[in-house]
């Protein structure tokens, strides 16, 4: 198949056709043992020193159920809206891949514990914010497979590799998928749907504390199912992008889709049920393998595990202990912050909720944590391509940032660079101010010296101010500024010149 | 006391071990005795396909040092056994008569070995089974048949044809089988051995590799009623590491097996596990125990489970559907075999080529009837439909339960066939099991006891118990009672005609 | 009667990853469609409203604490293995030649 397709530009396809999107997320719990063994989940553990005979599938072995893995699943169903079924089964998947170690995997099939919930999102808009009712079909428990590397070849990647290795540290790791409805009628706001969807999926985790959701690590992924129709025609075939594993990318991998699912309807051609793998680099995705000849998983209800009945008590004591929703806490925080919609959207779409808010917790004036989060650490995130909460810097370290402006300390200016060096990875933020040497000049002696300097060299000005022309201060005060580095209290030195000069505001 | 090894290779379990506990033998002395019969026979009968002698050895003498200083020793202390290789052992091989393991060291113990090695058991090798315990004839052990010490020329049934010819030789006082569909009881009748199915759940399988998750169950091989409860006493009960074990008290099969008594119980016959299909020496020989029973005091009734006849069926399917997805993961990717890897061939075909050479006729028979029955298209005609009959099968149990206190029937339709006479006719194969399989698909326990020879062929014909699930002990109340009534009769345990090998 | 061809049998072959000959194609399709002409025979049994039973043993909520332990020494897991490299599984590669 061709990968010179061509596409249509998205404003351009947003005319002729509507897109249908379907969103499968899968989220690695955050347990300390595995879904079916003791084994730790430790990331980046050296190869194969977190396996069993369970989670390495040897002959004999059998799984038994991890309980907060099930609680984590109830409690996420539950903060979907999700009816929490009274009476399910795992399934066995039979399909054979070397990183699965039974060559099929324990899964939910046609009994999910949780069922028919919805998640409320809200997208930036023309009009202002908008709130989008995402309908979810399922949530149910699974066990991750093991990870490969492709060896030998010239990109590491599968394709042309001679060979793989396999770590089955991962392996057995507790799975939650969390499968969408078909969510209709977005039109062009489909792209962000997708991403204030995950985005806001990933803050339910995060506020019920059931994994640390960190797509870098691959304990969020997401794939992504497309298909695009024209106004009132019945619905198109469905593509399956998988690999999307960033906010940005779920909005770049809906966003590229409909531009190539367009290319290949106007150019009279239709669209092939297929997986699509979905890269970072390019923001573009390639053919995977066709689903044409539909893969016979051959599920049966797995005997090695007995039933799952959660009781009436059990699920309400779960509920109860439920912590706020983040839309709930959101429209909490919005008015203990006195902040207006867009503000908060702004805050929701970076990413930033949270993260302000634990800086406040750690003492951070609100309008300054909001400041520096969708800020200059916005700025660097974006640079980078990361998610904001990726980023080395702590709550704690903007707490002692914001201290030392305030004792004058540091200025705007130094802070920047101070969190310029912690983000670099130079240290935490005395390390870096030490080894930056970026304190504020308040030696008197040095600051008069430079003052004298700057007077010296601008008589003109200097006569100006004489003249009561006060504001002509600022050159003299940029001057000094200049002199030292940026260091200095800019306040400072205009009371300190001023003073000099005998002339008073 | 000094006990010549050919006296000591012929006591029963429960004498050796007040023997040993006594300080009359000790356990080493015992272990030799039995290592040497093995050296002796074994080539003959083919019951064992790996001995442990060094690794038996040190264990006696642990036990006998134990034992000095006055420590607490288990029931069974010192006393050997084998293990059907399809249980996992620590460091020795495991192969469950498969070549796809052959040389495979599991990094684990099985719990049962687990119980085995705390109750201070002598192991002393693993026994020969059909591979993966698919057979009723240990014809299919990649390794060679196990031959029947009752006639060489025989099957010792299976799939333990090893467990239970090795008692049937002499070789070892007790052993542990695997019963899925009757692996424990058939190879028993055709040995004049006894063998217990206990109830689902009742043993651990943690470390029993599966065969069918939802049937297969371990349980007790000896040469006598109460040897076989001091060995099931050992090895059951809840176990964590085990989903479906099942968390109650084990019931006292050792007093029901030392009480022996069935005044009062009634014992009924099931109509559907009799008749037709069957030998006339196996129903003559269960006839008369059945008047035997009757004359102990017991009040016989017929019940009818109409949905037996449908047992055969969905066996053949849920087992080989369960299988296909056990048997996945021996692919030659993280142990076992692998085959055709020269770097032309992609993971697909290594994976293909590894398990074509690795498993054997039965074995793929059996994996591709249950791709089959799980497909898209056929699951429900297949698969589903056999547990609804499975359900069915357990409400007849439960029927006839309501009206007598153990079930019995032949345990198998014909004494010991040639080894060859059915190897290649799967379907014929099938039917030594129709007896076994209804007490697998609902759960429940059975054992089978020796009632005599038959007069057709002069070998061996069992009986076999069921009892409602938990009910396990009234295996060895009747068991019991039944064994010492046929013993009174001919002065000693069947066994004891087995000819010399 | 359940007919079962050679092509069926081959794909069968193929799902369960079983590289078989030939020969053994036409041997197992007339041995499984004699065994499954055989056990079809539960069809005849009327069961719609009957539920299935997949556990012999009515048990359920069986689980366990959360409760990381040490797991295998990885020397003794990868000795097992018929390759390693770098602490790993070594396996073919994975995708056919058509497919690299």
């Amino acid at each position: 198949m061709s990968n010179a397709q061509l596409t249509v530009p998205f404003d351009e396809a947003m005319t002729r056709y509507e897109p249908i999107i379907g969103l499968e997320v899968h989220v690695e719990l955050g347990t300390n043992s595995k879904m079916f063994c003791s084994c730790a989940t430790a990331f980046g553990a050296p190869p194969n020193t977190q396996v069993c005979p369970v989670c390495l599938g040897l002959p004999g072995s059998m799984p038994v159920l991890n309980k907060v893995a099930v609680e984590s699943t109830i409690r996420i169903g539950l903060a979907l809206n999700c009816e929490i079924a009274t009476w399910c089964r795992f399934a066995r998947k039979n399909y054979f891949y070397p990183d699965m170690p039974k060559d099929y995997q324990v899964s939910q099939y046609d009994e999910p514990l949780c069922t028919n919930g919805w998640l409320d999102v809200t997208v930036a808009t023309d009009d202002g914010p908008q709130v989008v009712r995402v309908e979810i079909e399922r949530v149910h428990m699974e066990e991750d497979t093991g990870k490969l590397t492709h060896a030998g070849g010239a990109t590491g990647r599968i394709h042309g590799a001679d060979y793989s290795l396999v770590d089955y540290n991962r392996a057995g790791i507790p799975l939650i998928e969390i499968v969408t409805k078909t969510v209709i009628g977005t039109g062009p706001l489909a792209p962000a749907v997708a991403r204030a969807y995950v985005a806001e999926l990933r803050d339910v985790m995060r506020a019920l504390g059931v994994s640390d959701v960190r797509m870098e690590e691959g304990s969020l992924r997401c794939d992504v199912n497309l298909s695009l129709n024209e106004p009132g025609a019945g619905w198109g075939t469905r593509s399956e992008t998988k690999n999307v594993n960033s906010l940005r990318s779920v909005e770049r991998a809906v966003h590229s889709e409909i531009e190539r699912q367009a290319g290949v309807l106007d150019g009279g051609g239709r669209v092939i049920q297929e997986t699509r793998h979905f890269h970072e680099d390019t923001g573009r995705s390639t053919s995977g393998r066709s689903k044409e000849q539909a893969e016979d998983y051959r599920y049966f209800p797995e005997p090695d595990l007995v039933p799952i009945a959660p009781t009436r008590s059990w699920v309400e004591e779960l509920r109860a202990e439920l912590p706020e929703v983040p839309s709930v806490k959101r429209a909490r925080l919005q008015s203990t912050w006195g902040i207006n919609e867009f503000e908060l959207a702004t805050l929701v779409n970076a990413g930033a909720v949270e993260l302000v808010e634990s800086s406040i917790a750690a003492g951070v004036d609100p309008a300054a944590a909001r400041k520096w989060w969708t800020g200059e650490l916005l700025r660097v995130a974006n640079e980078r391509g990361v998610e904001l909460a990726d980023l080395p810097v702590t709550a704690t370290q903007i707490a002692r940032v914001e201290s030392l402006i305030a004792d004058g300390s540091l200025n705007d200016k130094l802070a920047r660079q101070v969190f310029e060096g912690v983000l670099a990875g130079e240290g935490d933020v005395d390390v870096v101010i030490a080894q930056r040497g970026l304190a504020v000049v308040s030696d008197d002696g040095a600051l008069l010296a430079a003052i004298d300097e700057a007077l010296a060299a601008q008589p003109d000005v200097v006569e100006k101010i004489k003249s009561g022309k006060i504001q002509a201060a600022g050159a003299i005060v940029g001057a000094v500024m200049k002199t030292t580095k940026g260091q200095a209290d800019a306040a400072k030195v205009r009371a300190l010149l001023l003073d000099r000069l005998g002339v008073s505001e | 006391m000094t006990v010549a090894a050919a006296d000591l290779i012929r006591q029963p379990a429960s004498v050796l071990a007040a023997a040993i506990s006594a300080g009359e033998v000790s356990s080493v002395e015992v272990t030799k005795a039995h290592l040497a019969r093995i050296a002796e026979v074994d080539e003959r009968v083919h019951a064992f396909l790996q001995v442990t002698a060094e690794a038996a050895l040190e264990s006696a003498q642990v036990v006998d040092a134990k034992r000095k200083t006055g420590a607490k020793l288990g029931s069974l202390a010192g006393v050997p056994i084998a293990v059907k290789d399809v249980l996992t052992m620590r460091g020795v091989p495991t192969t469950c008569g498969s070549k796809i393991l052959e040389g495979w060291c599991p990094p684990y113990d099985s719990t049962v070995v687990s119980r085995l090695r705390a109750a201070d058991m002598v192991i002393l090798g693993k026994t020969n089974m059909d591979e993966f315990a698919m057979g009723s004839s240990t014809e299919h052990s990649a390794y060679g048949p196990t031959h029947n010490p009752w006639d060489l020329a025989r099957i010792p049934g299976g799939s333990g044809g090893g467990s239970a010819a090795a008692l049937a030789a002499f070789e070892t006082p007790l052993s542990i089988g695997t019963d899925t569909g009757g692996s424990i009881r058939q190879p028993a009748a055709v040995t004049g051995t006894v063998g217990v199915k206990p109830t689902y759940g009742g043993v651990s399988r943690y470390g029993l590799v599966a065969l069918a998750s939802s049937l297969d169950q371990a349980g007790p091989c000896a040469r006598s009623v109460l040897d076989a409860a001091l060995l099931h006493s050992v090895i059951a009960g809840h176990d964590p590491r085990d989903s479906t074990s099942i968390n109650a008290p084990v019931p006292d099969v050792v007093a029901a097996a030392n009480r022996g008594d069935v005044r009062g119980l009634r014992i009924g016959l099931v109509k559907e596990l009799s008749g037709e299909g069957y030998q006339a020496g196996v129903l003559q020989r269960f006839n008369e125990a059945v008047e035997l029973l009757q004359g102990l005091g017991a009040e016989v009734v017929e019940v009818s489970c109409p949905h037996f006849d449908y047992a055969l069926g969905a066996y053949y399917l849920i087992l080989p559907s369960e299988a296909s997805s056990n048997l996945a993961r021996f692919d030659g990717m993280r142990y076992g075999l692998r085959v055709g890897d020269d770097g032309s061939n992609s993971v697909e075909q290594v994976m293909s080529l590894s398990r074509e050479a690795g498993f054997g006729a039965e074995v793929k028979r059996r994996i591709m009837l249950g791709t089959y029955a799980l497909s898209s298209g056929y699951y429900d005609a297949y698969y589903g439909q056999a547990q609804k009959v499975r359900t069915l099968i357990t409400r007849d149990f439960n029927a006839a339960f309501e009206k007598a206190d153990v079930l019995i029937s032949p345990t198998a339709p014909t004494t010991a066939f040639k080894i060859g006479e059915k190897v290649d006719d799967p379907l014929a194969m099938y039917l030594n099991d129709i007896a076994t399989i209804p007490v697998n698909l609902a759960g429940n326990c059975a054992m089978s006891l020796p009632v005599g020879l038959s007069p057709a062929d002069g070998l061996p014909v069992g009986l076999q118990i069921m009892a409602p699930p938990m009910a396990d002990d009234r295996l060895y109340l009747v068991g019991a009672a039944l064994e010492s009534a046929l013993t009174d009769s001919w002065g000693h345990l069947l066994i004891e005609e087995v000819p010399d090998l | 009667m359940t007919a079962i061809t050679r092509d069926e049998v081959a794909h069968l072959a193929k799902l369960a990853r079983l590289d078989l000959s030939g020969a053994e194609l036409d041997h197992y399709a007339g041995q499984l469609a004699v065994i499954l002409q055989s056990v079809a025979r539960i069809g005849e049994v009327a069961a719609d409203d009957i539920p299935p039973t997949s556990h012999p043993v009515p048990v359920e909520n069986v689980f366990r604490d959360d409760i990381a332990m040490p797991g295998l020494d990885r020397a003794e897991v990868l000795a097992a293995a018929p390759a390693t490299e770098d602490h790993r599984f070594r396996v073919p590669r994975i995708l056919d030649e058509e497919e690299a």
